[in-house]
């Protein structure tokens, strides 16, 4: 409804004031005059008049009240917006929140604001600061989008490519902050954030339903929640993959997630970088064990799109699978230059020293990757696994 | 809308005629689609000189007013009917320029 008002009078605090006072009026109303056949277009006619009235009160010569006038200054009773208006309108509010003008961390803000629709302190809990900062943050977002002129509008067919994936580097970012929580003193998953994230993109899929990459988010982020509860053990601790009881596994989720990457491979068209993501979520997921070659296949595939130390890294680890340790000991080394301050390097090849027994240079590598790691979970396993590394 | 468009650089007396080339080709697409309100290149922050006149006498003095490692070398004020109109727009001519550009809304008229 908030979308669909902002478009109507291109300002998203008067389209949330007056979704608000509607809600207010119903509360208010709906006990004594009975729920009205139609409750949804209600509330939008409803909150329209509230957002006319309020424009009209701020200021009779108002472009936009004029305009609004123009358009929409008879309100129709029967009120009930076409669906697919209300989708475009929704779109926009996505595209409108994530725009690359914003700061990042306003986007994911603004997003979960308006498009989720969590309530300020809800963000503010969600990225550990205070209700007021959060508040302002979203206050400051709204007021360069308006001063800015960022237009309420899906970005033209040439630009959506570019702007598409502004919006899942948004959505992805909100996952992984639920996923692989970064601070020390919060709980290791955040299913709030998560749960966010997977809501958020299935209601863009089913927007863009053609859209490769929107499609291949969704099977990412459900195939890797389907695997949430084996992901810690009840002691609080990371639980590596190869280690992970299966049967704990969202098994609805993962058929879900398969369908998808199954629906992309169908299409024919070459994948991109979440695609290729969802699909070696996909072979991890598959049957009992990972069939590593084909992990490795796919991660060649996605360093040709996104060359960056960290997809080399992983691809590295897949190779020490299906060729041998030493072999993806090597390749992990290399990276050593670039990736030197990251948690993961360190203990990606802390795993890989204690596997080919190096006592003294593993437990250096997991000393390395516990200070610079974040999440309670992964610090727990990390400090047991370099306990454990004895001279045998 | 229109929005001032400050041209960032580092260097002085930097531009090229290769860029001079461009950026003429560049005005003219501005101009030939409405989007032109104005354009010019500055001289070097060095050459600047600030002014005080809140006193009772005006203070003169030699700039430039805040020392920055990077400073406009020139702008161009432009039309367009929203920020991705005008984020397109002004793509090009950052590679026209070979130069990042600043991209601030001028506020409106108060009505």
């Amino acid at each position: 409804m908030v979308a669909t008002l902002a478009k109507r009078f291109g300002d998203l605090d008067i389209a949330e004031d007056a979704a608000a006072e509607a809600f207010a009026t119903a509360i208010e109303r709906w006990p004594v005059d009975g729920i009205p056949p139609n409750p949804g277009a209600w509330l939008t006619t409803t909150a329209t008049r509230k957002a006319i009235d309020r424009m009209r009160r701020e200021s009779t010569r108002d472009a936009k009240h004029r305009e609004a006038e123009l358009v929409y200054g008879r309100v129709d009773d029967s009120g009930a917006e076409p669906l697919g208006a209300i989708d475009d309108d929704r779109l926009r509010l996505i595209f409108i929140c994530c725009h690359p003008a914003l700061a990042m961390e306003a986007r994911v803000a603004l997003t979960l604001r308006m498009v989720g629709g969590l309530s300020v302190p809800e963000i503010a809990r969600a990225f550990l600061v205070q209700d007021t900062t959060m508040g302002a943050r979203i206050t400051r977002a709204k007021a360069k989008i308006s001063a800015a002129g960022i237009p309420f509008r899906v970005p033209s067919a040439e630009d959506l490519p570019a702007r598409l994936t502004g919006v899942l580097a948004v959505l992805f970012l909100i996952f992984n902050e639920g996923y692989l929580a970064s601070a020390p003193d919060t709980a290791p998953v955040r299913e709030e954030l998560t749960g966010e994230a997977i809501r958020l993109s299935r209601m863009l899929h089913q927007l863009l339903p053609d859209a490769g990459e929107v499609t291949g988010m969704l099977a990412l982020m459900l195939l890797i929640d389907a695997r949430r509860s084996a992901r810690v053990s009840s002691a609080g601790e990371l639980v590596p993959l190869g280690d992970q009881d299966r049967g704990q596994w969202d098994a609805a989720q993962i058929a879900e997630g398969h369908a998808l990457v199954r629906s992309r491979l169908a299409s024919g068209i070459a994948p991109g970088r979440y695609q290729l993501l969802a699909a070696i979520n996909a072979v991890h997921t598959d049957g009992d064990a990972t069939d590593w070659a084909q992990v490795v296949a796919l991660y060649d595939q996605l360093v040709r799109l996104d060359g960056s130390p960290i997809v080399r890294l992983n691809r590295a680890i897949a190779v020490g699978e299906r060729d041998g340790l030493e072999a993806g000991l090597a390749l992990v080394d290399d990276l050593e230059p670039e990736l030197a301050g990251y948690h993961a390097y360190h203990a990606a090849r802390a795993d890989l020293l204690r596997r080919l027994g190096r006592v003294s240079t593993a437990r250096e590598a997991y000393d390395t990757a516990i200070g610079l790691a974040g999440n309670a979970a992964e610090i727990a396993f990390l400090t047991r696994r370099r306990d454990a590394v004895r001279p045998s | 809308m229109q929005y001032l468009v400050n041209v960032i650089d580092g260097r002085s007396n930097s531009g090229t005629a290769e860029e001079m080339v461009a950026i003429d080709a560049f005005n003219e697409k501005l101009q030939a689609g409405g989007h032109w309100v104005f354009a010019a290149g500055l001289a070097d922050p060095t050459v600047s000189t600030v002014i005080d006149g809140r006193g009772d006498e005006p203070i003169f003095s030699d700039g430039p007013f805040v020392e920055t490692k990077e400073w406009a070398a020139g702008f161009w004020i432009i039309e367009a009917p929203d920020l991705d109109v005008a984020l397109k727009l002004m793509a090009e001519g950052s590679k026209a320029c070979n130069r990042r550009l600043e991209l601030r809304p001028v506020l409106p008229e108060p009505q």
